[in-house]
């Protein structure tokens, strides 16, 4: 996962991008028409110096390799953002970036 | 996972009662997914995602913004960013009313985390990307077209 923080005035935003195929469960193999089955991310937490700040669900619905983007306020240069997601097959993936 | 099929499988008895588990989803991988919408994010049509996030009473509000390409070229990577400038938004919810599974993601926000969320989603077709904002205990909503020239969700 690549993810990066940086501030904007009094507030943090922090960017990540994501490896996952996010397979919604409905789309048919182009070849043998069979379906292919779920995989995707369906939970994704982060944290900014050990405190939950985002605590999401996703369904298949998020893009492939997903992008995500969100803003904290109080936060300041130093601070630690640790993200990682689980997905339906109980695969698991973190990354940590501090604000610069 | 695959003894747990059979498993799940052997003890449900008969046909039927295994065609309709398997059509509501039971027999999936990842049933022990503890903390995920799972009646949500299976949800056919719009009334039963909105439902499944509180959104179903939610009031039209003009301090939500949902930012999206009026046109989308490709339905598989449609950017999407959603500001809330409701006070105390503590939830946001993104569901493209005319996908398979509409409801899309769900974002819960503590401790400083503002009402903004930006990410990129799929989308099968013209529709309405829709916000729903949890704020002070109360629900509420705004959308945005976006006009899809080829669908994304390979259905």
């Amino acid at each position: 996962m690549r993810i990066r923080a940086g501030m904007q005035g009094d507030v943090a935003e922090v960017k990540c991008l994501m490896n996952h195929v996010m397979e919604t469960g409905l789309r048919k193999d182009a070849k043998t028409g069979a379906v292919v089955p779920a995989h995707h991310i369906t939970n994704v937490t982060a944290k900014m110096n050990g405190k939950v700040v985002l605590d999401a669900q996703w369904g298949g619905g998020v893009s492939k390799n997903p992008y995500l983007a969100f803003r904290v306020k109080g936060a300041k240069v130093g601070d630690e953002f640790e993200v990682s997601w689980t997905d339906n097959k109980g695969a698991t993936e973190g990354g940590k970036a501090k604000v610069a | 996972m695959n003894n747990l099929r059979r498993n799940v499988l052997k003890g449900a008895g008969s046909a039927g009662v295994v065609s309709v588990a398997v059509m509501a989803g039971l027999l999936k991988p990842g049933m022990a997914l503890a903390n995920w919408n799972k009646a949500g994010f299976e949800s056919k049509d719009m009334g039963g995602a909105m439902g499944a996030v509180g959104g179903g009473g939610a009031a039209a509000s003009g301090d939500i913004e949902v930012k999206a390409p009026d046109i989308a070229e490709n339905g598989a990577v449609v950017p999407v960013e959603i500001t809330s400038k409701i006070a105390g938004t503590s939830r946001i919810a993104i569901v493209a009313d005319k996908n398979s599974l509409p409801l899309i993601a769900d974002f819960n926000f503590s401790n400083g985390a503002e009402g903004f969320v930006s990410t990129r989603i799929k989308m099968g077709a013209t529709s309405n990307v829709v916000a729903v904002v949890h704020a002070g205990g109360k629900a509420y909503k705004a959308q945005k077209e976006v006009k899809v020239t080829i669908g994304g969700c390979g259905g």
